[in-house]
């Protein structure tokens, strides 16, 4: 599948289909998991990201995550922010960076004054917003979200999708969401991934269903399998 | 409703009610009575009539009360030795007890314990500077890099072996190893509290470095941190406090030990800070020679040095738990 530029692209599915498995190979984080083994390909601007020379820690830093759980560090919001810059080795002017940061986050104004204060007095909307805002200060390309928005009240999570919009312009955006109505609301393209069971052995694995256009997947799913997923047939 | 009448009578009253109402419903039902002996209540009858059984009451109290027992007969001793050192430390305190030597004649009253307390400061600090860093190092190594390799299982035991070592025995190694060709010295005496105290870092920030949620490392390695900014940036400071209180209670174990230094340094009745070549005093060693002491002077000062040493260990212990809560209260 092809992930378009200053585009987002929705990956939806049941539970335990592999969807941030996925989502995870994309920046090489399944590396930090032992025993994990990745085949085939993943093309960052043609270059296959997989292969052997390829540093990971070069690859994340230019394709950022942000988690389902708000992690911020035990630190000030100040340094959560300058955290990625600061090991990146940014050289500019590190308070218009964090302020910069904050504010595309829709978060500066809310924490203006206290930017010296522990990142984890913030609510869980603000802490997730404040780990858009640390994962945008490492100026990526690509920002990948497994389900950036699950932990948190409808109010926070509209304030994330509305931000989701607004970084459209600027980051190509992937989100994992289990939420169908959010993967309408907020993308432009949609991948539908499915678990298939082999009923000899149990083993499960996931499987790329469809993928294209979100009016398409929601509105004349191609597959049936789609069409009873999004029309709430089981899911 | 049945004004005038005591408390005692109406909860008695409404007992009375209860073991007729369990009455009503044995009569109702024989099965669900015998399955619920304890009393179900029926429907209608209010919990305020409720009490629990005398049988139950009693019993509990009983085990409260043997586990009260218990904690008491365990800090006796502690309470006991705590009261006895001050009672006798404090007549021989005083402020020329902290900051003079010993006396030129051990038999004389007077003079204080200044070299053998600079001789563990000196001792205890250079061994803290040998085993913070290896320990934790270490333990950085077992935890991030050595997951279940040869080496770290070589690591973790010979760890576990060394903390049940008696120390008279790192002692004597040292002795062999330093003492002999070195001679007695601070060094010496640092180098066998060193290695007392490496397996006590060393396990302890292994604890601690596991305690550290993963989520916070898979964020930092999310923003394009290698393993090692990973590592030094958020995963020790984050377990900097656990790691603290682990480092303060290998610093109060090597204040208190005396059969290796006995081996290592040797003690001295001379204010010195010579690192070698030169027998050096520490606490331990003074209170022991002060015991010993046929002199009623002598011992005055072993327990007045007692006392010392017991409130130098008691501040490192409370600071431990300090900085253990204060870390606890800002999460």
């Amino acid at each position: 599948m092809d992930i378009l530029p200053r585009r987002i692209t929705a990956i939806i599915g049941p539970s335990g289909c592999g969807k941030s498995t996925f989502i995870r190979c994309l920046n090489r984080m399944n590396d930090l998991i032992p025993g994990a083994r990745v085949e085939g390909q993943v093309f960052y601007h043609g270059e296959d990201i997989y292969a052997p020379g390829v540093d990971p820690v070069v690859v994340r830093r230019h394709i950022g995550m942000v988690f389902q759980r708000p992690n911020p560090f035990p630190k000030s919001i100040y340094e959560n922010v300058a955290f990625g810059a600061r090991i990146n080795g940014y050289k500019g002017d590190m308070d218009e960076l964090v302020e910069r940061c904050l504010r595309r986050a829709a978060l500066w104004d809310e924490v203006k004054n206290k930017l010296k204060k522990s990142a984890l007095e913030l609510s869980g909307g603000q802490q997730q917003r404040l780990c858009i805002a640390r994962a945008i200060a490492v100026e990526p390309d690509v920002i990948l979200m497994d389900e950036p928005a699950s932990a948190l009240d409808p109010i926070a999570t509209t304030r994330i999708e509305d931000l989701m919009q607004e970084l459209k312009q600027d980051y190509s955006i992937v989100i994992v969401t289990h939420n169908m109505q959010q993967a309408a609301r907020v993308s432009d393209e949609t991948a539908f991934l499915y678990t298939e069971v082999d009923e000899a052995t149990g083993a499960r694995w996931g499987v790329l269903v469809e993928f294209g256009d979100t009016k398409q997947i929601f509105t004349k799913p191609k597959d049936k399998r789609t069409d009873d997923y999004v029309s709430g047939r089981f899911g | 409703m049945k004004a005038g009448k005591q408390p005692g009578a109406t909860n008695r009253l409404k007992s009375a009610e209860l073991s007729r109402a369990s009455v009503r419903l044995s009569d109702r039902s024989p099965s669900v009575a015998s399955r619920w002996a304890a009393g179900r209540l029926e429907p209608g009858t209010s919990l305020k009539g409720c009490r629990p059984a005398r049988r139950r009451v009693w019993r509990s109290r009983v085990n409260s009360a043997l586990v009260v027992f218990a904690v008491v007969v365990a800090l006796t001793p502690v309470v006991l030795i705590l009261y006895h050192v001050t009672r006798k430390g404090l007549v021989s305190m005083s402020w020329e007890f902290l900051t003079s030597s010993m006396p030129l004649s051990f038999r004389k009253a007077g003079g204080g314990f200044l070299n053998a307390l600079v001789g563990t400061a000196i001792m205890v600090g250079l061994a803290a500077v040998i085993s913070v860093p290896l320990g934790i190092m270490g333990a950085v190594y077992l935890v991030e890099y050595g997951k279940g390799n040869w080496l770290a299982k070589l690591i973790r035991f010979f760890s576990d072996v060394m903390s049940g070592v008696p120390s008279v025995f790192v002692g004597l190694f040292i002795y062999t190893a330093l003492v002999v060709h070195f001679g007695f010295g601070a060094l010496m005496g640092a180098a066998s509290l060193a290695l007392i105290m490496i397996p006590i870092v060393v396990r302890s920030t292994e604890e601690m470095l596991k305690l550290v949620p993963s989520h916070l490392k898979d964020a930092s390695y999310a923003l394009g941190a290698a393993k090692w900014q990973t590592i030094l940036r958020v995963v020790l400071p984050a377990a900097a406090p656990g790691i603290t209180t682990g480092v303060m209670l290998a610093i109060a174990r090597a204040a208190g030990e005396t059969a290796p230094l006995i081996l290592t340094a040797l003690g001295s009745y001379q204010l010195t800070a010579k690192l070698w070549g030169e027998p050096i005093s520490a606490l331990t060693l003074a209170i022991f020679d002060g015991a010993r002491n046929p002199f009623a002077a002598g011992q005055a000062r072993a327990w007045a040095g007692a006392l010392e040493l017991l409130a130098i260990v008691l501040i490192c212990t409370a600071v431990a738990r300090l900085i253990a809560a204060r870390s606890r209260l800002n999460r």
